[in-house]
């Protein structure tokens, strides 16, 4: 098997779904500079403002093939950026019950339904190969970049909190071996599944759900102000990554998976289970008791990612049971 | 006489793992020995885990 570093090839621009995406992405295959729509009025979770969205943050990552690094802090499209974030925070604001006791907001998460639904069940216990396929093509978004958006929150945090973060970052980064970084792995995964491992290959597969998903962590990584919303991210998705992890495991040894695709699953369900105990006492249990006005910020990160993962698993669900792709194109 | 070295520290999470600073080899009664050079290792207190001896969160709580 040949490790391809996911980082080495560059993504191609996608195709508009809309105004706002077409605008970003004409204008991005020109010079910097270029005028953008000075009003943004669209469905917050919808494909046209999540691709403009997401082609926007992913010049703070690898960028896209032929297009000037020097877009990456070009006025014009800062400004562009944040009239498309705008609308998908005061969203996502609006759509999260929010509160202010942590506490409580962690302890529903680690819950286990006996009677679960979602993604993970379903391919656990009836899923079909061509699901779990789709699945994985649409998880690649994010795994090929796995924790990058996590990291711009290390110079914001101090003291405990930052030293755990960094040691959970260090765990998702192979622990220095460029071999045990989980976006290897998961390369490794897609090979093993007859899929593409290029960064960013399946990106016009990628409906608004899961766009959205990713995101939301370019959007609190990015910002100082959701410093607390990243890290209550984090903590949520470390949180309920083991149990699926496990379930999605199992689903793949069933399905008789090449064991690069298992494997992924299994560090996930060990690391994950190291790292919700971390995040939790140590990286939240530390930056609130610096910045207790931090809570709210906090609690919204964990719902924000909830919501947004319930979406994408409703989005799912919904394709498969009427024997439909949840691509917006075909593998 | 031996340099004097900090306390290798354990947290126990209540009705969770134990929380060890790794690496860890951990050694079965059936011989069996487990390592892992995690910077921290949860070490499965409940029996319940399915990836004894490490926690595999199924210590959870279920409804
Ligand atoms: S303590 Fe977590 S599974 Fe046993």
């Amino acid at each position: 098997m040949t490790t391809v570093d996911p980082a080495v090839d560059q993504a191609v621009l996608p195709t508009p779904r809309g105004p706002l995406s077409a605008a970003v992405i004409d204008a991005l295959r020109a010079a910097p500079q270029a005028d953008l729509p000075s009003r943004v009025s669209a469905d917050p979770y919808g494909e046209d403002l999540q691709l403009a969205l997401h082609v926007c943050y992913e010049l703070h990552y690898q960028g896209f093939a032929g297009v000037s690094d020097e877009w990456e802090w070009d006025p014009e499209l800062l400004r562009f950026r944040a009239a498309l974030e705008r609308v998908f925070l005061d969203a996502l604001r609006a759509d999260v019950p929010g509160g202010a006791d942590i506490g409580d907001v962690l302890d529903e998460l680690l819950v286990e339904p006996v009677d679960g639904v979602g993604v993970s069940h379903h391919l656990k216990d009836e899923g079909e190969w061509w699901q779990m396929r789709e699945y994985l093509a649409l998880r690649s978004i994010y795994h090929l970049k796995e924790a990058d958006p996590h990291a711009w929150v290390i110079p914001r945090l101090r003291g405990r909190a930052k030293a755990a973060l960094v040691a959970v970052e260090f765990d998702e980064f192979g622990g220095g071996h460029g071999d045990r970084m989980h976006s290897t792995l998961f390369a490794n995964l897609l090979v093993g599944a007859g899929l593409d491992d290029g960064y960013l290959h399946y990106l016009e597969h990628a409906p608004a759900a899961m766009l959205a998903t990713v995101n939301l962590m370019s959007l609190c990584g990015l910002h100082r102000s959701l410093r607390g919303g990243l890290v209550g991210h984090f903590a949520a998705a470390e949180i309920t990554t083991a149990p699926s992890a496990a379930r999605i495991a199992k689903a793949l040894e069933r399905m008789d998976a090449h064991p690069d695709c298992v494997e992924f699953f299994t560090e996930h369900i060990e690391a994950d289970a190291v790292h919700e105990q971390v995040m939790r006492r140590d990286v939240i249990g530390d930056l609130l008791a610096r910045e207790p006005e931090l809570t709210e910020s906090v609690v919204f990160g964990v719902q924000a990612t909830e919501l947004l993962e319930q979406r994408l698993g409703e989005h799912l669900l919904r394709a498969w049971k009427e024997g439909q792709t949840a691509l917006r194109l075909p593998l | 006489m031996p340099t004097p070295r900090d306390a290798r520290v354990v947290t126990v999470v209540p009705g969770g793992p134990l929380l060890v600073e790794g690496p860890v080899e951990l050694r079965l009664d059936d011989g069996t020995v487990v390592c892992s050079d995690r910077f921290v290792v949860a070490v499965c207190a409940c029996r319940r885990s399915k990836r004894y001896p490490l926690c595999d969160t199924s210590h959870r709580k279920r409804r």
